[in-house]
């Protein structure tokens, strides 16, 4: 028998509130599946499971808050894991791809999710659907729960930066690189492609970032007690800003085997579900590293901060044309300033310039990305 | 369709984008990115938007032209060759 318990989304986490089982006591469930939805401060988060097996029993029920590591549901192990010859493989239970948010609008509704067209990525169903559905806009969080939701979500970030701040040594360096090769390929590339495919040079820098950490596998790592140990994937912890206030960083998983196009729609994926909801555990707890694009924000260059126990953050300033000196001549050339923080534990300034170096290579020759 | 509902239309579109927008304090002809503190992936969601409800896949080389309210239901009016009725 396995517990499988409340996770720890986070070193300031203590409690998370149950808010939907996905699975019931005798469903089986596989290594990596999703299991239940948690609401905790950093927005509801959908929980997958790491034991395979058959659900025994259920502990909590929905609507509970409980302390990180209480036990929620017995699971009987192993029982799926050994195919047999005769038995037809259990059906997979049919689930609804839909946000939270609009899950629990349609609940209060009382609209069967399966009657509506998703519009989301992936043709998930969002809250726009399930209110067009009803015919207008259905009702806000309420502002006192979106209030108290910052407030939280602000002190997680607090303790996070605090903790950075004062156990992380960090060295900074910066780089800009010529990124006309990159936006003149992009500019072809998306001529003949629907704005549903269109490609941002956000997701070419993810790539980038990816290809060189494989190379620079120092900075893709973890500081454990007294040294940083090396990570065997490259999760991109992605700086998404919240619209009323307050960033998450979840991870994209393994970017650097990607194709740019998986890249994209992976970074269109995260940043819905950060915004509606429905990140799951794993991408809040898994990040080898941390990418922030604050050139969105119209700043020229970004000296990030490390997210513990990550041991390094890379930046993308803005997308600016600068005049750039090439063979000899002053041309007006896109440029982009990629600044890199990295922990002086983990790694020196020697390294971290080596890593700068190969993105700004990478970005030269885009199309083999 | 007629330049009314083509206005509707473009703040249904923004409204998909950024579901906090008040149509009332939207300023006409003000970048809606400065407005409304939208990034590359909200500009380019709202561009998905207006291809999947009003079907104009506005091209890149494009995006300046739509960047404020005015000016995006003029470019669209002129894509889906309307006449305004204007009294």
């Amino acid at each position: 028998m396995a517990e499988f318990r409340m996770p720890s989304l986070g070193a300031d986490m203590v409690s998370g509130r149950l808010v939907e089982w996905f699975k019931q006591p005798g469903d089986t469930v596989a290594r990596g599946d999703l299991i239940a939805e948690v609401d905790t401060d950093k927005g509801a988060i959908e929980i997958e499971v790491w034991t395979s097996g058959i659900v025994e029993r259920l502990l909590v029920e929905p609507g509970t808050k409980v302390p990180v590591g209480t036990v929620l549901a017995i699971i009987r192990e192993g029982v799926v894991t050994e195919p047999t010859a005769t038995a037809p493989p259990p059906a997979p239970a049919v689930r609804i791809r839909a946000s939270p948010l609009a899950r629990k609008l349609a609940a209060e509704l009382g609209v069967d999710l399966a009657s509506v067209k998703g519009s989301g990525p992936g043709g998930e169903v969002v809250r726009q659907d399930v209110e067009a559905l009803r015919g207008g806009a259905g009702p806000r969080q309420p502002p006192a729960e979106a209030e108290e939701r910052s407030v939280r979500l602000r002190r997680a970030i607090a303790a996070a930066m605090v903790r950075s701040k004062r156990e992380i040594p960090h060295y900074y360096l910066a780089t800009t690189v010529d990124v006309g090769p990159v936006m003149e390929w992009l500019r072809v590339a998306n001529l003949s492609r629907p704005p549903a495919e269109r490609l941002l040079p956000s997701a070419v820098f993810l790539k980038a970032v990816g290809l060189a950490l494989r190379e620079f596998p120092d900075l893709n790592a973890w500081w454990e007690g007294d040294r940083a140990v090396r990570r065997p994937d490259v999760h991109i912890g992605v700086a998404i800003s919240i619209r009323n206030g307050g960033l998450v960083t979840p991870a994209l998983h393994r970017v650097d085997r990607r194709t740019l196009a998986e890249v994209m729609h992976g970074l269109q994926d995260l940043v819905a579900r950060a915004r509606e909801g429905g990140l799951r555990s794993s991408e809040l707890t898994d990040a080898t590293v941390t990418v922030t694009n604050l050139g969105e924000r119209g700043v020229d260059a970004v000296t990030p901060v490390i997210y513990p126990p990550q041991v390094a953050i890379v930046g993308f300033g803005r997308i600016v044309e600068r005049p750039w000196v090439v063979q000899g001549k002053v041309l007006v050339r896109p440029v982009v300033t990629a600044t890199l923080a990295a922990d002086h534990r983990a790694s020196d300034g020697h390294l971290g310039g080596l890593f700068l170096a190969r993105i700004e290579r990478l970005l030269e020759e885009p199309e083999k990305l | 369709m007629t330049r009314e509902e083509i206005h509707a239309g473009v703040l249904e579109c923004l409204e998909s984008v950024v579901p906090e927008l008040d149509p009332k304090s939207l300023e006409e002809s003000v970048p809606f990115r400065e407005q409304l503190d939208m990034d590359s992936m909200d500009a380019l969601n709202f561009v998905v938007a207006l291809d999947e409800r009003l079907g104009v896949a506005v091209a890149e080389s494009d995006y300046s032209k739509i960047a404020t309210l005015e000016s995006c239901v003029d470019y669209l009016v002129a894509a889906l060759a309307v006449t305004e009725k204007r009294p």
